[in-house]
């Protein structure tokens, strides 16, 4: 009698069990394919037959494979370009970004430093406010920072919450390691180079991604502050293309006009032009991404310490 | 007296290594506040400050100074408290979420759901458009797979609608930030003690009850801080994705107050009707922070400031 009770019991729980699990795998099965299939969609139009792709025929796999439509983009006047700039400015930004968050993540840490808490505050203070874009704008072009590639540059090296990140690393390293350099007569620099430095560096690689990701995908900026084409970056000639595609498949299609159904399969159209951009432009963070999810995740568990 | 003079100058040495970085913060930070002054002249971009008029309180009153301003403000303001309170109403969703992927215990695939679902957290917003503009399309994934199933058959026009706006708009928001907000939550589900369910195993709680009492308690916290923030920044849904989805069909709905001061700025030259609403928006923003800090200071024992 009891021995029949307990089993039930046990029946009604691992009904209740399998049921949770199912629910968990068809629901996450389903956001993740939501998430994965425009981008594999998209992927899977540029190489194909560029006349079924604009007609939406191409769902699922590959309909007449072909390569043409990443030779024909080179032709897209300014997307090279806009290339460089946003290479650029990610590699440049990143660097002084991150060697200032470094930096300062140690000097903030420094109890002998003058007023110490003071300057801390001036900066972590910059996190809970802004001016608004307008008063944003108009400093920076009293600065002559508008049309100006270091507009992209010189605001975002300061960057709280990165500074914050990283004190919080540094102050988790034993104090016993700095106090020993002092003894041994290091200075403040010293300190800095040859001990932290080396220490921090998971912290480091985890900014770096988070700057690095923010700086490739800056869009309003260039918004605010470009009008010459010469600086636009690869998001922002990517939204022009998007509201604009269908002028700039003229230019890239060659003067012959034949209409073999061959040619029609590899002549650019508003949609290829416009699906190839997306896959070039989303390509690094696609990349890049899957390694570096680990210190992305490191990074959020720090802010999640802090916060 | 020689080593303290000596302390003394290392802790001058040292404030003064930082002071580049400083005058940094001030030049981006806190001298576009000064900005705020255009909001009592009557500015013309290319004059300088000095020659324009003082105005006082003219461009605050011009806010709502006749009933086409009153109705148009009115309406940014509906779809400013439409989008956040959308977001607010649905916040609890990256919570389920979590608790969901936390029931996958199969490692291997977890890691790749885990994977994919993050992934658009790191895309622009015009990375999204795009996205959005090619599968929603009518020659699109979407409209090619509704039709090719016989449920419809003219293109639905997904992007060149004013139909439910705001709930895309949301949509696309959590498309976009669900799963790596969800992930926020895996972090703080970490730290509960493997102990604690395990006992309640042998105590003969179910799954659900496990989920019930003690996994969502633990994520309580989090939770928490998530919507006193939302809270906080309720008037600020930024420009961005509402600037590359605007068109002329949906302008009405989409308009939120963070591009409304864009484009009466950068659209129509209004400056300095543009810097009085920042100015309003900063200050009601301002209170909201204190409000929403001090109630976490109430509820948890502590701020988030």
């Amino acid at each position: 009698m009891i021995n029949s009770k307990t089993k039930k019991k046990k029946m009604k729980v691992s009904m209740e069990d399998r049921i949770i699990t199912i629910v968990s795998y068809v629901i996450y099965t389903l956001f993740a394919f939501v998430c994965f299939y425009p981008f594999y969609y998209i992927f899977i139009n540029s190489l194909s037959a560029n006349d079924l792709s604009e007609k939406g025929k191409v769902l699922f796999w590959i309909k007449g494979l072909h390569f043409k439509n990443y030779i024909d983009i080179v032709k897209v006047p300014g997307l090279f370009n806009a290339l460089k700039i946003s290479l650029a400015r990610t590699v440049i930004g990143t660097t002084l970004t991150v060697a200032t968050a470094a930096f300062l993540g140690y000097m903030f840490t420094r109890e002998t430093m003058w007023k110490r808490k003071l300057w801390y505050r001036l900066v972590v203070a910059t996190m809970y406010f802004n001016a608004g874009i307008i008063p944003w704008y108009i400093t920076m072009r009293n600065l002559g920072l508008t049309n100006n590639f270091w507009g992209y540059i010189f605001p975002n090296i300061v960057a709280p919450f990165y500074i914050v990140l990283c004190k919080t690393y540094v102050e988790s390293v034993p104090k016993e390691l700095q106090q020993a350099a002092e003894i041994d007569g290091a200075g403040t620099l010293r300190i800095f180079w040859q001990i932290m430095l080396p220490v921090i560096q998971p912290i480091l690689a985890t900014v770096a991604i988070f700057s690095a990701v923010n700086q490739w995908n800056s869009f309003q900026d260039t918004l605010l502050l470009v009008t010459d084409p010469k600086l636009h970056t690869l998001q922002f000639v990517l939204y022009q293309y998007i509201t604009q595609a269908t002028s700039l498949k003229a230019l890239v299609n060659s003067t012959s006009t034949s209409s073999s159904i061959a040619a029609l399969a590899t002549a650019q159209t508003a949609t290829s032009i416009r699906m190839t951009v997306t896959v070039v432009v989303v390509t690094p963070i696609v990349f890049v991404y899957p390694f570096f999810q680990k210190f992305f995740i490191k990074g959020i568990m720090i802010g999640a310490v802090k916060g | 007296m020689k080593v303290k003079d000596r302390k003394k100058a290392r802790s001058y040495m040292e404030f003064l290594y930082i002071v580049p970085f400083l005058i940094l913060v001030l030049l981006f930070s806190y001298y576009p506040l000064y900005g705020w002054v255009y909001a009592f002249f009557d500015y013309k971009p290319p004059f300088p400050l000095s020659a324009d008029r003082f105005v006082g309180f003219k461009w605050f009153k011009s806010i709502v100074d006749s009933p086409t301003k009153i109705s148009q403000i009115l309406k940014v303001l509906r779809n400013t408290f439409a989008m956040s309170g959308l977001s607010l109403l649905f916040s609890w969703v990256p919570m389920a979420l979590a608790i969901l992927l936390n029931e996958i215990k199969q490692k291997t695939y977890r890691r790749i759901v885990q994977t994919v679902t993050t992934l658009p957290n790191f895309i622009s917003w015009v990375l999204v458009y795009s996205i959005a503009f090619n599968v929603l399309s009518s020659t699109g994934a979407v409209n090619s797979i509704l039709m090719n199933l016989g449920l419809i058959d003219t293109p639905i026009m997904f992007l060149q609608s004013s139909k439910h706006v705001w709930f895309r708009m949301w949509l696309w928001l959590t498309w976009k930030n669900a799963g790596w907000a969800a992930i926020m939550y895996i972090a703080a589900l970490s730290g509960i003690d493997e102990e604690m369910n395990e006992a309640a195993r042998i105590d003969g709680a179910s799954r659900i009850q496990i989920i019930w009492h003690i996994t969502l308690p633990s994520l309580m916290p989090t939770y928490f801080v998530l919507v006193m923030l939302n809270l906080a920044n309720f008037l600020s849904n930024g420009m961005e994705q509402y600037y590359v989805f605007q068109n002329s069909f949906n302008k009405e709905y989409i308009q939120v107050l963070d591009l409304y001061v864009y484009n009466i700025a950068m659209g129509n030259g209004g400056y300095s009707l543009s810097v009085a609403i920042s100015i309003l928006k900063s200050i009601v923003s301002l209170v909201l922070l204190c409000v929403t800090n001090a109630l976490s200071k109430l509820v948890r024992g502590e701020g988030f400031i």
